[in-house]
């Protein structure tokens, strides 16, 4: 009996405890980390939503231009297509694909970018601020934060792409294309909610 | 050794009751400003349902804590005791019952909690007296709206809040600048003054407040700013006179009545012109003189939430004569404190009037005005002969 | 001995002295100087509340004026949680995580190495402000409108932009955490075989994960409105300043399970060892520490019953308050039911444990009067609050990694701490702590209202603050006590050689060498229960008491590894090689951040800072993890 448990005890097979698989580790790592940015963006529409009637006697949200916002928000949904298709030709090994869509990507992104800045200008020269009610801080605080993620998405994707034309390659090039990949499209799809919360919900 | 442990089991019931002894003890404490010697109903029924939680938290600690002393007495290793404890790894039903007998306990605070909860929320029915308090960094404001003089302007004191014994008083509050809290804990729980919005509290003094007499006078309870507010937060207190009915009337019929303004010369005129030339940026005074009542400094409006507040840039001067206190109601007012408080009010309480923007609003202290003694003396003469 | 040798040969320790350790990426190292740091904000911490003690002693002190007095509390507070508590755990966490789990490091070494020193510069920067005229002054809560209220004087910057540095640390510390939990485990140690203290290590990454980011949202709201005009909390123009309440304790409340969790995960190490008996119902403690997780985000609001929320909306968070009182005395009945029919040995680990659990009670059952929302309107913003939170984060969090640092101190140094010393630390800090905090209840009841720098006379206050600033100063002779017990038994050698496995220990990191090599193991364990070494060293009798199994004596139990001693199956063990990007990585945030403080001349700081961290970044992507021999 004393010894019944020694025999669940015995020795495994050897098994490979070299290298660890980065695969999972990354990819968690990356999950855990977008977990917490939908708690950040979280906080910021939360904020929006108890200012956004809260104009401080000034410019509301009649000043959006819905039809030039859809149009961006368009090119920026476009761009998730285009990494999509950018990490297939990874996997499938076509590197020069691969660059193809990268840049394709990192240009819709900047087309985007370019498109908030113009907003930007405008709703400032007609008087909306970050300074002019709390719905213009919570405004531009949300809408300016999510510019700043694209910002570093096209950063990270004009770097992969300049990567592989210096042909700096490792093992794992496809994980990176791919962990770009889940934060692009997260960044998206944050877009969606804040386009529908900011622009489309009617004021109550 | 069997003994042993049998004897330590009778003494912990012993040590138990003891313990439950110093705790009740140790918070039957006192003193004008406890919470723990209520002063009127709400403040009454919180401290009802604090001392039954504090019997039932004592039971369940005493509980756990027998049980810790005796493991620790009965499973110690002694010398020469070998053998290994049985490997036990858990018991499903004893933790399933200890899982559900808290949750009963909690359930069974959790009725009368709520049940309290909103009584104290409501509002109070029938006649009631209504009491607008501005939070001020570092006063409080007090405006009795119900309470007008012949123009038509209502009752305002600073940080002396009167008021008639068994009546409800219903407190509608706000702030100028930052966050406060108005708490007086023998009549009721805090509730914070936030700018930007209207909280409210009711407060109802018994007829005859604890007799014993801390030195404060009779009918007084004290009170404090609870929330941390700046520099000068813990010199941001409050009294509370509690009067009869009649003595309560005679009280506001005093204080609707405008000051004197001083006639002739003598320190006192000397001090009303320097009142008028100085004071007025930030005082205000309804002063009666030759040519009737003029009301001396503004104030501004604050719009919270639709409703409007006539707040003061500093307290109301008209009976400062009759106050028992002054600088948040943080200092005696003899002449002495007042004086001091003339030549250089930081020197008394911690204040930031070289950071003061009144245009903006913003007022963090009474700055050094640089009065000479002469104007000092005339000052304190005036504002002590405004009864 | 032939193991020794072979250990030797396959150690790549990397640079040695202050390079060695400003480059390091081994997860020991790292948690040494999470400990050390600690340790010394622990004392500045302790500095700040003696002060504070002393002007309280009489009415109207006159040691601090109400400045400074601010200024030490707001340390004080900021410091002893995102200063001490929370990097002592981070600590214990990164030592020990990856070798309870059977791991050679964490996931991202380099990360946890950036962790660290953005921890320590931003602790710094905090600091800072010290020299360059003031501390923050706004209580560590920071509620606006006051934290906006001087928006010319930066104390209160130095407090957004370091609590959001120190916020970015830990949530990189966490996604470290997370992902070695998940990925890294030995072969056999499923996720219920894991000791509790990796559990509550779990639950502490996923809590700090979900709510560092709310406040980090308020606190760049805060500094938006006090560098750009921002209105988020300006009543004037009609925002509200409870948004900042809620951003910040939808973090904060928990934060306080991230503060106490991973002291509750070594007290549950602890006890079974020193009761020779397994955890008493493992699954429950374990369920009932993520329950407390998960429910402590439903909870916050209970920081906020005076704040004029609404009746409704103050009831939910009152019940949900009690509620999150079922899970918590669950494991205080599962400790004691642990010791119950055990054979209790009274080390200091085990006395600090103890301890924890008999203060930790007291704390949760006044938290329970919290909920009661009528009394905690008598109680709110009172010494009696100070007192409630000091019984959990002090008598509670802080005793527990006390006990931690007896306990492991021998696997960290190869050394024990003395025992006489160690019983009386613990006598005069149960003592001292008692007689500081426990009278704050009495003076919070009979309305002493919290963050006052003085008080008047005959208040019926004197007494109690008087007993509170002795025991403040009993506390302080305990600790000296503690630091010279680890001085004389590391640093001076007087401490009795530990071996691998000193208190017979039931789990992973015993069963390696004090210190542990470079690697942790030689091999990677095979795990085939929950407490695996203990099994490997006892059997159960038929009354199912244990029985020690005869082939394996003392404490040097030989590693059971897969393939023996030879050498040969390990040669191969690749350990991440030192890098200076971690370091400069987060030397140009807090230099960024330094910036920030000081717009708009600050914005040449915040290039630069920019430049150096960008740098360090990719210098850091590029590198590989591991250079070639």
């Amino acid at each position: 009996m004393a010894g019944a448990p020694l025999a669940e005890h015995a020795p495994a097979a050897g098994h490979d405890e070299g290298h660890h698989d980065v695969r999972p580790v990354r990819k968690t790592a990356m999950w855990v980390f977008l977990g917490s940015e939908c708690v950040f963006f979280g906080a910021m529409i939360s904020t929006f939503l108890l200012y956004r009637s809260n104009t401080n006697g000034g410019i509301g949200s009649e000043i959006f231009d819905i039809p030039f916002t859809s149009a961006s928000s368009f090119v920026l949904l476009m761009s998730s297509l285009t990494m999509v298709l950018a990490h297939g030709a990874y996997y499938g090994g076509d590197l020069r694909q691969a660059r193809v869509w990268l840049a394709a990507t990192a240009l819709l992104g900047t087309t985007f970018l370019a498109g908030q800045i113009f907003e930007f200008s405008e709703f400032i020269h007609q008087g909306l601020t970050l300074t002019s009610s709390p719905f213009g801080s919570a405004f531009y605080m949300l809408t300016g934060f999510h510019g700043a993620h694209v910002a570093v998405g096209v950063l990270l994707l004009g770097s992969m792409f300049l990567l592989s034309l210096g042909g700096r390659l490792y093992d794992d090039r496809g994980l990176n294309v791919e962990l770009v990949g889940l934060y692009w499209h997260f960044v998206d799809i944050v877009w969606i909610v804040i386009f529908t919360v900011v622009y489309l919900l009617q004021q109550p | 050794m069997r003994r042993r442990v049998r004897r330590g089991r009778c003494v912990y019931p012993a040590c138990a009751l003891a313990l439950l002894g110093v705790i009740l003890a140790g918070c039957s404490g006192s003193g004008p400003q406890s919470s723990l010697e209520p002063a009127g109903p709400s403040a009454r029924d919180i401290d009802g349902l604090w001392r039954l939680v504090l019997v039932l938290a004592t039971i369940v600690f005493v509980i756990v804590a027998a049980g810790m002393v005796v493991a620790m007495v009965r499973f110690r290793e002694r010398p020469g005791d070998t053998r290994e404890p049985k490997q036990l790894h858990g018991n499903t039903a004893l933790e399933i019952t200890w899982t559900i007998i808290p949750a009963v306990l909690l359930a069974i605070i959790a009725v009368p909690t709520l049940q309290q909860h909103f009584e104290l929320r409501d509002e109070p029915d029938g006649p009631r007296l209504d009491v607008t308090v501005i939070g001020h960094q570092w006063w409080w404001e007090f405006t009795y709206p119900g309470l007008t003089d012949a123009e038509g302007a209502p009752l305002t004191t600073a940080n002396e809040l009167h008021l008639p014994a068994g009546q409800p008083v219903y407190l509608t509050m706000t702030s100028v600048d930052v966050i406060h809290s108005f708490w007086v804990p023998p009549l009721n729980g805090k509730r914070d003054v936030v700018p930007g919005r209207v909280t409210n509290l009711k407060l109802e003094a018994d007829a005859s407040v604890p007799s014993e007499d801390f030195g404060f006078g009779p009918g007084v309870i004290l009170g404090q700013c609870a929330e941390f507010c700046g520099l000068a937060h813990a010199d941001m207190r409050l009294r509370v006179f509690v009067h009869s009915p009649a003595d309560f009337d005679a009280w506001v019929e005093r204080q609707l009545a405008p000051a004197a303004e001083p006639t002739g010369t003598g320190p006192i005129a000397t001090g009303y012109q320097t009142f008028e030339l100085v004071c007025t940026a930030c005082h205000q005074a309804r002063v009666a003189g030759s040519g009737g009542v003029e009301r001396l400094g503004q104030g501004v409006t604050v719009d919270v939430d639709g409703e409007s507040f006539d707040a003061a840039l500093a307290p109301d001067l008209t009976h400062f004569g009759s106050r028992t206190t002054f600088g948040g109601a943080s200092f005696d007012a003899t002449r002495d404190h007042l004086a001091r408080w003339l030549a250089n009010p930081s020197d008394l309480k911690p204040m930031a009037p070289e950071r003061n923007d009144i245009a903006a609003g913003r007022i963090l202290g009474m700055p050094n005005l640089g009065l000479t003694t002469d104007e000092i003396d005339g000052l304190v003469e005036l504002l002590e002969s405004w009864q | 001995m032939a193991l020794m040798a072979d250990t030797q040969r396959t150690l790549s320790p990397g640079p040695r002295g202050v390079w060695g350790w400003l480059t390091t990426v081994d997860h020991k190292r790292i948690g040494l100087l999470y400990a050390v740091t600690a340790a010394l904000f622990f004392f500045i911490g302790g500095v700040e509340a003696l002060l504070v003690r002393m002007q309280l002693f009489q009415p109207n002190g006159e040691v601090l004026s109400s400045d400074a007095y601010n200024q030490l509390f707001t340390m004080h507070g900021l410091t002893m949680v995102f200063l001490v508590i929370m990097p002592i755990a981070a600590a214990f966490t990164n030592y020990f995580l990856p070798i309870l789990v059977g791991a050679r490091d964490v996931a991202f070494p380099r990360l946890n190495a950036f962790s660290y020193w953005l921890f320590l510069f931003s602790g710094l920067l905090v600091y800072s402000s010290f020299l360059v005229g003031g501390a923050p002054d706004g209580a560590w809560v920071g509620y606006a409108p006051l934290s906006t209220q001087l928006e010319e004087v930066v104390r209160m910057d130095f407090w957004t932009v370091g609590l959001q540095l120190l916020g970015v640390a830990s949530i990189a510390s966490s996604a470290n955490f997370i992902a070695t939990v998940f990925t890294m485990r030995a072969p056999g140690m499923t996720m219920l075989r894991m000791p509790v203290f990796v559990w509550m290590a779990l639950v502490v990454a996923f809590l700090l994960i979900f709510s560092l980011p709310a406040v980090g949202i308020g606190l760049f709201q805060l500094f938006i409105d006090r560098n750009f005009g921002g209105l988020f909390y300006a009543a004037e123009a009609g925002a509200d300043p409870l948004l900042w309440q809620h951003l910040f304790w939808v973090f904060g409340h928990p934060e306080v399970y991230v503060l106490i969790l991973p002291a509750m995960g070594i007290v549950s190490e602890v006890l079974p060892v020193f009761s020779r008996k397994p955890l008493f119902g493992y699954p429950f403690i374990v369920f009932s520490g993520a329950a407390i997780g998960f429910i402590g985000f439903g909870v916050w609001s209970h920081h906020m019953f005076t704040s004029g929320m609404g009746p409704i909306a103050e009831a939910g968070f009152g019940v949900a308050t009690m509620i999150i009182a079922v899970p918590t005395g669950v494991k205080i009945f599962n400790w004691i039911g642990t010791t119950w029919g055990g054979r209790i040995r009274f080390s200091t680990p085990m006395l600090f444990s103890l301890g924890f659990i008999a203060m930790f009670v007291i704390g949760g059952l006044s938290g329970v009067t919290h909920s009661v929302i009528p009394a905690d309107t008598q109680q709110h913003d009172t010494y009696y609050v100070v007192a409630h939170f000091h019984y959990v984060l002090f008598g509670g969090a802080v005793f527990g990694y006390v006990a931690g640092v007896y306990y492991w101190f021998p696997k960290w140094t190869g050394r024990l701490l003395d025992e006489s010393l160690g019983k009386l630390h613990f006598w005069l800090a149960l003592i001292g702590f008692n007689l500081t905090f426990g009278p704050m209840h009495i003076l919070g009841l009979n309305g002493q209202p919290r963050r006052t720098y003085r008080y008047g006379e005959n208040l019926g206050w004197d007494f109690w603050n008087q007993i509170a600033t002795i025991g403040a100063f009993i506390i302080l002779v305990s600790f000296l006590v503690f630091a010279w017990n680890i001085i004389s038994s590391h640093f001076l050698r007087r401490g009795r050689p530990a071996g691998r496995d000193p208190w017979d220990g039931r789990t992973l990191e015993w069963t390696i060498e004090s210190p542990p090599p470079v690697h942790n193991f030689d091999e990677v364990p095979q795990v085939h229960a929950l407490d695996e070494f203990w099994h490997r060293k006892y059997a159960e009798d038929d009354e199912g008491r244990a029985v020690r199994m005869p082939d394996v004596t003392g404490g040097a139990v030989t590693v059971e590894t897969d393939s023996g001693g030879d050498g040969d199956a390990h040669g191969d063990i690749h350990m991440p090689s030192p890098s200076y990007y971690p370091a400069l990585a987060s030397a140009g945030l807090v230099t960024m951040g330094a910036g920030f403080v000081y717009l708009p001349w600050g914005w040449l700081a915040v290039g630069v800072g920019a430049v150096i961290s960008m740098w360090a970044f990719f210098g850091w992507s590029l590198e590989p993890i591991t250079r070639e021999h």
